[in-house]
């Protein structure tokens, strides 16, 4: 489908466009029931009310005070994620090539972990996730450097690099007091519970930049997952553009982490949940971020109500649905 | 006769020219102190036995590969001076292996050939419409639009990619292997296309393997050993005996191509099944 106004054409693809409103419908709806529901159920016409702030005090404290930061955050870090793991599935023309399999995850967690240890407040663990994220894929990178980066070489490097980092977690988690390691591991499962403006703030300006950067550089990526020679031939800066899409690749997911937590499967799942979805050629940057939000969302929802009173760390849900989902996919495509 | 190695001779017009080459990946040089000019208009065809270096040359034109020494130039400017879009609008270049995009289709895939001339607001403009439907018209793929590149036969496969290509719409084609994996038929169906092509006004530059199809197709032959530019003209001025043995380490005879008075190398056999009149 095509749009032109004078000079000016814009090329859209109904079926994205569809999957991306129906999406974003799906987020509005699994937000509202999160907002509603729990202990205390808020009605959906006061959780509107509050939302708007014109709810009664209670309803705008139960909704505004405790239920939205952590809707919030896990939107925008599902979104983060989902981009984050498009980013570098485009990369490596791989579906492992994601953050939680490359070892940034696992990096921004060692990270955490020492944060955690060294006794820091909220802001310092994130700050520890941010940087540890950053420090691995910078290694990774390097180590899979050879004048230019393969896609396999850097999701080989990267799965020798999480290996690494995993047991290197184990380790500081042995070392630690109890308490410490008792905190650091629930931080370490990924989880949205007591998560406050304050954990959303920076994944909310991180997108702001980043999203429109992931979008400009989306067009470019989609020639460059048809190889080197053949982006370049079409007049592609290829090192310029790589170097942007993994500067925005790994801040996304430093910063989700950072928020959340290593929440796995998120970034692997989303693009490729996305892809099927709109049944786009290559990997899809918007819809991938949709995909994240409303699968970690939707994750989280479950994880507080289905075990109710019990709450599961979200991270335990998302492995569930997205691997579920996923395989079911798979199964599909073969036939 | 061989023609020597121009150096920028006048009479020969020549939008793209490599000068004092030297061409390395790491620390291995491949050739060194390279002079070529690929005359307008021409079918050029590069060859040569393995490892001689043609494919790294073509890489080189196409600046693919930037050279230790040296320049390439495409019409009197220095091609890596030039804006990287600007280059693409001008010269193509086929390379060797490309990776097919998870289920794309075929008229997608054609369409990504018009990246060149697009802008962020200006997306799919007529002129991009009409580009690919000509590409698609041309190398016969019309009928496979909505067919998914990945279930195609490799000959259709590589007639796609020819369409990317084309609708790139550039004076210059480089073209790295285009017939390697492909059957006989498939061979002779993409490069009577490159002839077309080149017929219609478009200057040609391939990398080949066979000589013998090098020698029908070729406009200006480049003969490549070691690295370094051996022999360079038209085939029948250029093609001899003693070349091929010097070239390609091969005894042949060589004789008038039934179909096209090109020649023609027979190898020489190393027993006789019946004795030769």
């Amino acid at each position: 489908m095509t749009i032109r106004v004078g000079s000016w054409s814009v090329r859209l693809a109904p079926r994205a466009l569809l999957v991306g409103a129906a999406l974003i419908v799906l987020a509005c709806a699994v937000t509202v029931a999160a907002l509603a529901t729990g202990e205390y159920t808020v009605p959906v016409p006061d959780v509107v009310t509050a939302v708007f702030g014109q709810g009664t005090p209670v309803a705008e404290m139960i909704v505004g005070k405790l239920r939205a930061p952590r809707v919030v955050t896990g939107l925008l870090v599902g979104a983060a994620f989902g981009l984050s793991g498009a980013i570098f599935q485009s990369l490596t023309r791989n579906p492992l090539g994601s953050p939680d399999f490359i070892g940034f995850t696992a990096g921004a967690s060692t990270g955490g972990i020492i944060a955690v240890v060294a006794g820091g407040s909220a802001m310092t663990i994130a700050g520890g996730a941010l940087a540890g994220c950053v420090v691995t894929a910078v290694l990774v990178y390097a180590l899979a450097y050879r004048g230019g980066v393969q896609g396999y070489r850097l999701v080989l490097v990267g799965i020798g690099a999480n290996a690494l980092l995993l047991a290197v977690n184990s380790y500081l988690l042995t070392r630690a007091n109890i308490n410490d390691a008792a905190s650091a591991g629930a931080w370490l499962t990924g989880s949205l519970s007591g998560r406050g403006w304050d954990h959303a703030r920076p994944v909310a300006l991180a997108l702001a930049v980043l999203l429109p950067v992931s979008a400009y550089v989306s067009r470019p990526m989609r020639m460059i997952e048809m190889g080197d020679d053949a982006a370049r031939a079409m007049g592609i800066r290829v090192e310029a553009v790589r170097a942007v899409a993994i500067a925005a690749g790994v801040l996304l997911s430093g910063v989700a982490t950072a928020a959340a937590g290593p929440v796995i499967f998120v970034a692997l799942a989303a693009p490729q949940l996305a892809r099927r979805l709109t049944r786009s050629p290559g990997v899809t940057m918007g819809a991938s971020a949709l995909t994240g939000a409303v699968l970690l969302t939707a994750a989280d929802l479950a994880a507080q109500r289905l075990l109710a009173p019990t709450q599961l760390p979200v991270g335990v849900l998302t492995a569930a649905i997205g691997g579920t989902y996923l395989a079911l996919l798979l199964r599909k495509d073969r036939h | 006769m061989a023609t020597a190695p121009a150096k920028g001779s006048p009479q020969m017009a020549s939008r793209l020219s490599g000068t004092s080459l030297t061409l390395a990946y790491d620390q291995r040089v491949v050739a060194a102190d390279l002079n070529v000019s690929i005359p307008d208009e021409s079918f050029t065809v590069i060859i040569g036995p393995n490892a001689c270096g043609k494919s790294t040359l073509l890489r080189a034109l196409a600046r693919m590969l930037k050279p230790r020494t040296g320049a390439v130039h495409l019409d009197g400017s220095v091609i890596t001076a030039l804006p990287s879009k600007e280059v693409a609008r001008r010269l193509g270049l086929l390379p060797q292996t490309s990776i097919v995009p998870d289920g794309i289709t075929v008229a997608d895939l054609v369409a990504r050939g018009r990246y060149p001339h697009q802008r962020l607001m200006r997306q799919w403009s007529r002129a991009d419409e009409r580009a690919v439907s000509e590409a698609m018209r041309a190398t016969d793929v019309t009928e496979l639009g909505d067919r998914i590149v990945d279930e195609l036969s490799g000959g259709q496969r590589q007639r796609v990619w020819l369409a990317m290509a084309l609708a790139q719409e550039t004076p210059i084609l480089l073209l790295d292997e285009p017939t390697t994996f492909l059957d006989i038929s498939h061979q002779i169906e993409v490069l009577d296309l490159c002839a077309d092509l080149h017929e219609a006004g478009r200057t040609m530059v391939a990398v080949l393997h066979d000589l013998n199809q090098a020698c029908r197709y070729a406009t200006h032959l480049i003969v490549m050993r070691g690295g370094e530019i051996v022999a360079e003209g038209e085939p029948r001025d250029v093609v001899t005996p003693e070349l091929v043995r010097q070239v390609f380490d091969l005894r042949c005879e060589i004789i008038q191509d039934p179909q096209t008075a090109t020649p023609l190398i027979v190898p020489e056999a190393r027993r006789r099944v019946t004795a030769s009149a």
